[in-house]
């Protein structure tokens, strides 16, 4: 322990975990990812004007540089890795800007973050939608 | 005086807003949601407020990641409609009420709930959505509307008593304008929903009925109910009920529900609607 961190004036960076990280299939956008994600998101905020939608079509790569987010992000972003892009820090409803470019809903994004086809997640909002049994916390999703 | 004459809760799916205006409300995934809807329908065009305050969350139109205001009031005289990444939906500019705002902005600030002054802004589907459920696809929107945006995007939202208390200072804001007045309130979003990762499509309509009928019954009891509930019981994005608080906080005491509809699905939401009569 360095002495400015015995005296206290250094904050310990690292935290107790949220008890939200315990919700299986979800990652809240909390402060830390809302930071991760900044550029991701305002490329994504971008997409709200149709000649940037046209622009970015055209050209994905190109168009990704204009945003100085990390490599990985833009790789995310090409190959619509939807949960990827969740977990490096991208806002579902920015994200649905990008479903919306593809001419794809917000049903479409959903069933290909849940991994089943369109048709089959439908279904299961037909059915009344995914019971909380089971999801509520990890030790239960393993049960 | 103005008065508060009412409270409406509603879901603001934007594929309902999409449905509306791509002609497709007799299609059979849709007429029971719309046939839900067309009581409430007949009550507003019978009520026929003057303001139409609406809680509502952007969904990273008007704000995006630059400036994240916990509770901003819309003080403008008109609000145009936000192109959310499909187009901009065919419905008319909102018109505000400039005056009443910047006397509600003094009022909550001096009551010691330091709102966000928004003078420019676009409104997306978590307003109009409501608007055209209530008031259907007319030329202009026959009420003048105070646009009220809470943070429910980025963690953590308002909690659910700030919510209620806000409500309540809404009230007396509303109270304190000297002139006649007939205000009603939307509290929109939710119900249980989840549109994030492998969980998306949770709902839990028991969780949904009980907040409906708490509205009621036991509002306080909804007040309390901690944010970590409403992620892991009702979805991530179930976290927007906390705006139905605003909204029922303003109507006093007692309230009297006067209609209710609740429908699973529209795309990955619990639809609810309520129609809620101050005394």
């Amino acid at each position: 322990m360095t002495p400015l961190e015995r005296k206290g004036l250094i904050a310990n960076m690292s935290k107790q975990p949220e008890e939200y990280e315990d919700i299986p299939g979800t990652w809240v956008f909390d402060a830390e990812r809302a930071r991760q994600g900044y550029h991701l998101n305002a490329f994504l905020y971008s997409l709200m004007s149709a000649q940037n939608r046209a622009d970015f079509l055209a050209d994905e790569r190109t168009y990704l540089q204009k945003f100085p987010m990390t490599d990985a992000q833009r790789e995310a972003v090409m190959s619509r890795a939807w949960n990827t892009l969740l977990q490096l820090g991208g806002v579902s409803y920015a994200l649905a800007k990008l479903a919306f470019t593809d001419k794809k809903s917000y049903q479409y994004m959903a069933s290909q973050m849940v991994g089943v086809a369109e048709s089959d997640y439908v279904k299961m909002m037909l059915a009344g939608g995914r019971s909380p049994d089971g999801w509520r916390s990890k030790s239960e999703r393993k049960v | 005086m103005a008065k508060i004459i009412a409270g409406i809760g509603t879901s603001h799916t934007p594929a309902i807003g999409a449905a509306l205006d791509n002609g497709k409300t007799a299609e059979p995934y849709w007429t029971p949601l719309f046939k839900g809807y067309e009581p409430a329908k007949k009550w507003m065009a019978e009520t026929a407020p003057d303001v139409a305050i609406v809680v509502y969350n952007d969904h990273v139109n008007a704000f995006d990641f630059k400036i994240i205001p916990t509770f901003a009031l819309g003080c403008g005289a008109e609000f145009p409609i936000a192109d959310e990444g499909w187009g901009a939906r065919p419905v008319p500019v909102v018109k505000g009420y400039p005056e009443l705002a910047a006397h509600m902005v003094q009022s909550l600030v001096l009551d010691e709930f330091d709102m966000t002054i928004v003078n420019e802004m676009q409104v997306d589907h978590g307003l109009t959505v409501p608007m055209s459920l209530l008031y259907g696809q007319p030329k202009a929107w026959p009420v003048r509307v105070i646009p009220l945006a809470v943070n429910v995007i980025q963690y953590p939202a308002p909690t659910g008593h700030r919510c209620y208390m806000l409500g309540k200072a809404i009230k007396k804001a509303v109270e304190s304008w000297d002139e006649n007045l007939r205000v009603v309130i939307f509290g929109t979003g939710g119900m249980s929903h989840q549109i994030q990762g492998p969980r998306a499509g949770l709902i839990n309509t028991p969780f949904d009925k009980a907040f409906l009928d708490d509205l009621t019954r036991d509002p306080e009891r909804l007040s309390r109910i901690p944010p970590i509930e409403y992620l892991r019981d009702a979805g991530a994005e179930a976290i927007e009920l906390v705006m139905w608080l605003i909204m029922r906080g303003a109507l006093g005491e007692n309230a009297r529900e006067l209609y209710r509809f609740y429908h699973v699905p529209a795309s990955s939401t619990g639809v609810g609607h309520i129609i809620l009569e101050t005394a």
